[in-house]
This record gives C-alpha cells, sequence and structure tokens, in this order.
C-alpha cells in the first residue's frame, strides 16, 4: 500500500528504491548524502527484498561494482556528493560507452575542491556536458521536493533500460537533508532472475545458456566502429530529447519576465515569483525537470513574451549559458546566485531580478553577461 | 612411428580448448597470455559450468579476452575488475565469477579494489598475470617489475631508492582471512601448464564450496616489453622472476603455507 510519511529526502531516495525493486546499492559515505547508505543498511534490505547494499572502499569501487551489476541486467545504483561525484566519473563514461543502465545521485555540495558540506548546485556542468572522458550525455533529472526525490528513483530506472544509459539524479544538499511529507508507492517485487534473463538475454552477460555468448564492453579499436557506437548514442540523446523531456511551468501564461531555476532553486525562486506578483510583477517561472534533454524550445517560445530572464542557481553561473544558448540572445539573460554553500532567499532573488532585468532589461537588445554574483 | 601416430587425442597435452573462439590470438608469439586463457577455458568446460561462468576482462594485453573466450564476458575499467566481479558475485550467487587481470591492472591502479575484495571475500577466482611489466601500453615500469631491471620508465633499471621495491601482492593478500587460495604459478613449459591447470581447476572448485576468493598468480613472460625472443625470456624469467617471485602455493584451504 502507498503510504505517508515524513521523511528527509536522501531516506525518502533510499526507501523509494527499496520499494522500486532495485536489485542493488553500492555506496561510500560521504556528506550531505551519507543518510541514503545508512538507511539502506537499517531497512535490512537483503530481507526485506533481496536487495544486495554494499559500502564500497571507495566511489571507484562503488561505481564500478553499478557497472558489474549492471552488465547482467541487474537495477544497480549508487549515490554520493561532489567530490565523489569526480571520482566515479571515469566509471559513468564506462556506463554510458558499454550501453549499460545504471542510476546515480549526486546529492550536490558546495566546491571545488573539499569545499563545504554545504548544498550547491555548481556541478551542473559536469552533469550536463558530460563530466567523464568521451562524447557522451547523461539523462539529468532534478528533484526540487522530497517526493521528487523518490518519485524519481523509479523514473531513472524506466530511462535507464529504455535506453540502456545510465541517468543521474541531480539533487542537492538541500533537498537531500530536508524533511517533507512524502508519499511511498508500494513495494514491488525485484525481477526474477529467469525473467531477467528473457527480458535481457539479448545483452546482458548472465552465463551463455541457449543463445550465443553476450559481451559488454566499450572498446572499439577499429575507427569506424568506434564512430558507429558514438552514432548509436547520440541517436539515444536525440531521443530523450523528443519524447523524454520534461519541465514545469509556473505562472508563464502572462509572464513579463521569467526566471529559470531548477532544483532548490526553484523552490526558493516559486516564493520569489508570489513576492514579485504580490507587488505586481508579472514573473513567471520555468523548472526543467531534465537538465538533459533542456526545455530549449520552451525558453525559445518564452523568449519571444518576456523582457528579460534570470537564470537563477546555487553556483557562479552555469545553467545560464544553456538558457543564453536556447533563447539565442533575443533577451537578455542574466544569473543570479549564491555560492560556498549560501542559499539565496526570496527577496535577495527579487531583488535581483529587479535590479539586473527589470531596472537595465526593458531594452531588448543583446546583454553581454556581467558579473552576476552579489 | 609416423608422426601421425603421435598426434592422437589420447596423447594430446595441449589443444585449443572448445571455449576457445577461432578469432586469431592477438598476443606476441611465444607470450604466456594465451596459455593462461587456454587453460582458464579447459577447466570451465571440463568442469561443465559455461553456462554459469561470467568473466571479467581487465585493462592491459588481454582486454581483448572477450574476443578469445567464448563466454560471457563483461570489460572492466582500469583496475577495477574486482569490484565489477563483486557485484556480480554479490547480485549472481550462484555463478562462477572470475575476473582476469595484469600485474599493472591488479597491483598498481587496482590495488585497493584488489586488498577490498580479497579482504571481503567474494566468491571469486581471480587470475593474475604477472610479467612484470606494462605490456599493453609498450613496455613501462609496473608494481612487480624486477630491481635493476630496465623498462621504458626506468630506462637506467628499476632504482629501488627511488621507485621501491617490486610488489608481492600475492603474498599480501594472502594474510587476509577472505582469501582461501593464493598460488603461484607458471605457463612457459607442459609441466608448469599441467600444474597451472590443477590451480585453476582447485580455484573454480572453490567457488563452487563459496570458500571466497582463490588467487591465482601466472608468473609469465612479456617477451615484447622485455625486448628478448621468445625463448631467451623464458630462460630470463626462470632465472630472474622465480627468483624473487618463487612458484609454489601460499595459501591452500584458508591455512598460509
Ligand atoms: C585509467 C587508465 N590509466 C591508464 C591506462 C593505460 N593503460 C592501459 S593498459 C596499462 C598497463 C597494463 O599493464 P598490465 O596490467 O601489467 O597488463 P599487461 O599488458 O602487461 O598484460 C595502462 C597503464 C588506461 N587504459 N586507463
Ligand atoms: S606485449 Fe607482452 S604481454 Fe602483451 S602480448 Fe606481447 S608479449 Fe604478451
Ligand atoms: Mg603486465
Amino acid at each position: 500500500m502507498s503510504e505517508l510519511k515524513l521523511m528527509k529526502g536522501n531516506e525518502a531516495l533510499a526507501e523509494a528504491a527499496i520499494r522500486a525493486g532495485v536489485d542493488a546499492y553500492f555506496g561510500y559515505p560521504i556528506t550531505p548524502q551519507s543518510e541514503v547508505i545508512e538507511y539502506l543498511m537499517s531497512q535490512r534490505p537483503e530481507k526485506r527484498t533481496g536487495m544486495v547494499v554494499l559500502q564500497a572502499e571507495s566511489e571507484l569501487a562503488a561505481i564500478n561494482m553499478v557497472y558489474g551489476a549492471a552488465s547482467t541486467g541487474k537495477k544497480a545504483m549508487t549515490s554520493s556528493s561532489s567530490p565523489g561525484i569526480s571520482l566515479k566519473l571515469e566509471g559513468i563514461s564506462y556506463l554510458a560507452g558499454a550501453e549499460l543502465p545504471a542510476v546515480i545521485v549526486n546529492v550536490v555540495r558546495g566546491g571545488p575542491g573539499l569545499g563545504t558540506i554545504q548544498p550547491s548546485q555548481a556541478d551542473y556542468f559536469q552533469s550536463v556536458k558530460g563530466g567523464g572522458h568521451g562524447d557522451y550525455k547523461l539523462y539529468v533529472l532534478a528533484p526540487s521536493s522530497v517526493q521528487e526525490m523518490a518519485d524519481f528513483v523509479e523514473d531513472a530506472f524506466d530511462i535507464a533500460f529504455k535506453y540502456r544509459a545510465p541517468v543521474l539524479i541531480l539533487s542537492d544538499g538541500l533537498i537531500g537533508q530536508m524533511m517533507e511529507k512524502v508519499t511511498l508507492k508500494d513495494q514491488k517485487e525485484r525481477m526474477s532472475n529467469e525473467e531477467l534473463i528473457k527480458k535481457y538475454g539479448n545483452w546482458a552477460v548472465t552465463g551463455k545458456k541457449d543463445r550465443e555468448r553476450n559481451i559488454i564492453t566499450s572498446l572499439d579499436l577499429q575507427s569506424e566502429k568506434m564512430e558507429a557506437r558514438v552514432h548509436r548514442l547520440l541517436k539515444k540523446y536525440q531521443q530523450m530529447e523528443k519524447e523524454d523531456l520534461r519541465f514545469e511551468k509556473i505562472h508563464c501564461e502572462d509572464a513579463e519576465y521569467l526566471i529559470v531555476a531548477y532544483g532548490s532553486s526553484a523552490r526558493i525562486s516559486q516564493k520569489a515569483v508570489e513576492l514579485a506578483r504580490a507587488k505586481g510583477i508579472k514573473v513567471g517561472l520555468l523548472r526543467p525537470i531534465t537538465l538533459f534533454p533542456f526545455p530549449k524550445q520552451q525558453l525559445l517560445d518564452l523568449a519571444a513574451q518576456v523582457k528579460g530572464i534570470l537564470s537563477v542557481e546555487l553556483n557562479a553561473g552555469q545553467m545560464v549559458e544553456d538558457v543564453q544558448l536556447a533563447v539565442q540572445h533575443k533577451v537578455p539573460v542574466l544569473h543570479f546566485g549564491r555560492t560556498g554553500g549560501i542559499i539565496h532567499t526570496p527577496e535577495e532573488i527579487l531583488e535581483a531580478l529587479e535590479q539586473k532585468i527589470i531596472k537595465n532589461g526593458h531594452t531588448r537588445h543583446h546583454k553581454t553577461r556581467e558579473s552576476s554574483l552579489l | 612411428m609416423d608422426i601421425l601416430d603421435i598426434i592422437k587425442p589420447e596423447n594430446q597435452v595441449f589443444c585449443k580448448s572448445r571455449l576457445m573462439t577461432d578469432a586469431t590470438l592477438s598476443y606476441c608469439p611465444g607470450c604466456g597470455h594465451g596459455t593462461a586463457h587456454n587453460l582458464t577455458m579447459e577447466v570451465i568446460d571440463e568442469m561443465g559450468i559455461v553456462e554459469d561462468t561470467i568473466g571479467v576482462a581487465p585493462v592491459g594485453c588481454s582486454v581483448l579476452a572477450y574476443d578469445f573466450m567464448n563466454i560471457d564476458m563483461t570489460q572492466a575499467a582500469h583496475g577495477r575488475a574486482p569490484a565489477v566481479a563483486t557485484a556480480i558475485a554479490r547480485t549472481w550467487p550462484e555463478k562462477y565469477v572470475f575476473t582476469y587481470q595484469g600485474d599493472g591492472d591488479l597491483a598498481a591502479i587496482g590495488t585497493a579494489e584488489t586488498i577490498h575484495t580479497c579482504n571481503r571475500g567474494e566468491n571469486i577466482v581471480i587470475i593474475f598475470v604477472n610479467n612484470g611489466i606494462y605490456g599493453m601500453t609498450g613496455g613501462q615500469m609496473a608494481p612487480t617489475t624486477l630491481a635493476g631491471m630496465r623498462s621504458s620508465t626506468s630506462p637506467y633499471g628499476r632504482e629501488i631508492e627511488t621507485m621501491g621495491s617490486p610488489l608481492k601482492i600475492t603474498e599480501l593478500v594472502a594474510n587476509l582471512p577472505g582469501v582461501y587460495y593464493a598460488t603461484r604459478q607458471a605457463v612457459h613449459t607442459h609441466k608448469h601448464v599441467r600444474k597451472t591447470k590443477k590451480a585453476i581447476r582447485k580455484a573454480f572448485e572453490n567457488i563452487r564450496l563459496k570458500k571466497g576468493v582463490s588467487f591465482i598468480e601466472i608468473v609469465s613472460n612479456c617477451n615484447s616489453g622485455w625486448k628478448m625472443n621468445p625463448v631467451e625470456s623464458n630462460a630470463w624469467m626462470e632465472e630472474n622472476m622465480f627468483a624473487y617471485f618463487p612458484l609454489g602455493d601460499i595459501k591452500v584451504n584458508g591455512k598460509l603455507k
């Protein structure tokens, strides 16, 4: 039965993983996401569903364990936070190259370096521009509530298996740590080995039985073959853009100004939109739910309607570049964000909108990016 | 006696395993990798476990092991094969899971995965081909390169003061309770081939018995990397490699020798 609970984002994600019938989780502790493995361990998932949960010796080991389980068609996932994700990138690139389904969760903290354990969205570039080596992309889901932390686990695996590709859930310390009401879905049974072999026997390595052997690799020593692989990946990404783009529009119908924000920034921006509307300023919010695919066309359409766009992010200005690209310089697009783990307030966002966009932005001429930090 | 009287199945000690593909081996003539592959396939065939075997290929000369071993295989990132195998063994406990790795892969970049996989006592076989060099990338120094031995990154010989001593990783992991069987073998003569095959068989039997890690080191040549012809390289190996990496069992049935 579905169940209403008060939970932390990280715990909701972990509980949802068990209920979604995930086969294996491999992780290494790092703040602010250690609750994921702690919660899983507390639940005795090996008894509840037979799920394997293992604390690896490093993020490197964890992501390669995911690679191993995914090679056999099992639903495998890992979670970490920024420095740990940097370590996983080689493995993520291998998952993409070898065309394996897997889910990776990044509960982002501030960087670079050891940075801070406070929330941040500074891993946007790393998440949507590849991150690891080679021509690949990740399908990136950005939850902005505890409910979405739970819901996106199953959504992520659906996409991962639809495309045989790694999927990233890009969360942050705020969404991971905050407590909210969450409706948890019913327990799903894990797939049996027999069913798995029937379903994925055309690619998964499960032991060569009644078929030709299967091989999982990302290596093509022949350039033509490697290019064919890259083209195969590109096709998947194009299909994702066509079929699996997700976004949310809030108060956009009559908007004269637009805020673009995802994850925790979207939550805070929603409040800023309310404050603005109370003052009589018609502001809308476009929330990309997937960061790749990115709502490019929706932004371009809105650019014909609004006078200016503010990209609100907990970083020094990353997504703003994609917004600028999407609107093709038809309206001014500026960035506002705090870094270092400081979280902007709705009032700060409204002030930034008024100062950067409303005061300066009535002219529709092209604006270059200016220093957009406080 | 005619030669054809000798080449009869019952006299044939060495032949290509049925589980080897027809692909031309990419290994240099004289290299031990091909023999090590063949022995592994023979054991899997003889035990009748091919339908339940999953292999993990490394990064190194044997990265293409899956081109030659006609079984289900996945190819791991450099050094991470034990982590990959861990997950397979955990999610498919009834399968026979093995890694096949070189010394750079297993004892340098993948040291942490090697030690922790052994320490957890994962129910897998690790086949470790120690040729004292990075064969694939053109003969650079490996963690197992002998003192004074020349390589492209130790052109004046491995200097212990600055480069450290060659790593006896098999002795190291044998001390971990998770390792049930650790042995060091070779494949350059028929006598050694027979012994190695026995060791590999024992290792796969251990998986059946769920005993934890069986760790088989095969000291092998890399005639290309060592810049010798195959005959010279085998003689050099016996004289120098075996002196530092003595052949024989290190741990049997959970007990150190
Ligand atoms: C992360 C990473 N670092 C380095 C390499 C380059 N590389 C490929 S194989 C190899 C050494 C392999 O040596 P070994 O494991 O001893 O295998 P051999 O070829 O001798 O059998 C290196 C350094 C790589 N592929 N990936
Ligand atoms: S380079 Fe060395 S290890 Fe590689 S195939 Fe040639 S002889 Fe064997
Ligand atoms: Mg080597």
